[in-house]
């Protein structure tokens, strides 16, 4: 499976505070979210629905991660996710079909 | 409220429109919008908003439904004639969303019922088609704080607004004081209309609705368009509040609702019952 990342959704600022970015990557690492979705068998745009809805009902810096097998939604729901002014932390494929799509819910409008 | 399956699905096409999302449509599903008329302008605006899942839709009209309504009524059918327009609607809508509250009221609007009608809702919409109901409507709005959102049609033009009064903006009196003259200004059973621009007109009057429920765009309180069908043209004016306004104004005279009454001549062949029958 040929999947091309947005490397532009991936957090960008690398320069943001250190503290923060260091609570980020632990949380990568440790796979440490508040919320896990599990979307498989979803396809676009209800994959970008179901986590959108999801997040709304997070607290501002919950972390929620999504996993998703349909291959269109590996680029579109962070893409998505993105333009709505949630923070894309991570995208990453977990086994052969699955992928992890890990987002911060953030304040913004 | 936790939107189950088959509202993601049946509203997803908007659900992922930035500004709309599950708070927009959940904002949507809370809302309560009355519309003044099933016809030509109700029509349109009442699909479209059943559609888009606004939860309770209030619909007046007085009117049964006859065929010359069907050229641009499109909540009716042929084999919904002789039923009446809040009957048929509601049927209409409940068919196209089951999810949809429709509250009806088939009776004319009065000073006596239109206060303790628009109590109940959050938006109105004015698809009527005479100056006493337009009038009435409005003066309806100004005094329970409603925001209005009006439109009007005749041959190949129509008109939009929004009053919100009692956010700052003008009223429909700020514009014109007192009804014309009856006879005056033609209806359409008169002077004709196009049914696309009833369904332009009514469709802008539920865009505005939603966009005032949502909270998104650019409302248009303080502003007036006009259409134009045949050179497919819009002008667009600003409008503003009239301190002599005789609702809204610094010395308001009207204090409570007023019954105006209208007599029209008529090319139909059905000899009008009232000296108010809505036409639309």
């Amino acid at each position: 499976m040929d999947i091309v990342l947005d490397k532009d959704v991936l957090k960008e600022n690398k320069d943001g505070l250190q503290a923060d970015e260091e609570e980020i990557e632990r949380k990568i690492r440790a796979q440490e979210v508040d919320k896990e979705l599990n979307l498989k068998g979803k396809v676009c745009p209800y994959t970008f629905i179901e986590s959108m809805l999801a997040l709304e009902e997070m607290k501002i810096g919950e972390v929620l991660r999504v996993i998703v097998d349909f291959p269109p939604a590996v680029c579109d729901v962070p893409k998505s996710l993105k333009n709505e002014g949630y923070e894309i932390l991570d995208v990453r494929p977990v086994n052969k079909t699955d992928w992890a799509i890990l987002v911060k819910n953030t304040e913004f409008k | 409220m936790k939107f189950s399956e088959e509202q993601i699905h049946r509203y997803s096409r908007q659900m992922i429109l930035p500004g709309v999302g599950g708070k927009g449509q959940r904002k949507l599903s809370e809302a309560k919008v009355f519309i003044m008329g099933a016809g030509g302008l109700g029509s349109p605006a009442a699909i479209y908003l059943a559609a888009a899942g606004v939860g309770t839709i209030g619909l007046a009209d007085s009117d049964h439904v006859e065929i010359h309504n069907l050229q641009r009524q499109i909540l009716h059918r042929t084999c919904d004639i002789g039923l009446s327009k809040v009957e048929s609607g509601k049927k209409t809508l409940e068919s196209l969303n089951p999810e949809v509250k429709v509250q009806i009221y088939c009776e004319r609007v009065t000073s006596a019922n239109i206060q303790r009608i628009v109590e109940g809702y959050d938006l109105v919409l004015d698809g009527s088609d005479n100056f006493p109901t337009r009038f009435l409507v409005n003066d309806a709005c100004y005094f329970g704080r409603k925001t209005l959102i009006s439109g009007a049609i005749l041959r190949y033009d129509g008109q939009l607004s929004t009053f919100k009064p009692h956010a700052g903006g003008p009223c429909y009196r700020c514009l014109c004081p007192e009804p014309p003259p009856p006879g005056l200004v033609p209806s359409c059973q008169e002077a004709g209309v196009l049914g696309a621009v009833a369904g332009i007109i009514g469709l802008f009057q539920a865009n505005e609705a939603l966009k005032e429920i949502l909270g998104i765009g650019q409302s248009m309180a303080g502003r007036f368009l006009l259409f134009n069908a045949l050179n497919l043209s819009f002008t667009e004016m600003k409008i503003q509040k009239n301190p002599e306004c005789p609702l809204c104004g610094e010395n308001p005279t009207i204090k409570e609702l007023i019954d105006y009454t209208q007599s029209c001549s008529t090319r139909d062949t059905t000899p009008l019952q009232t000296s108010t029958k809505t036409c639309d």
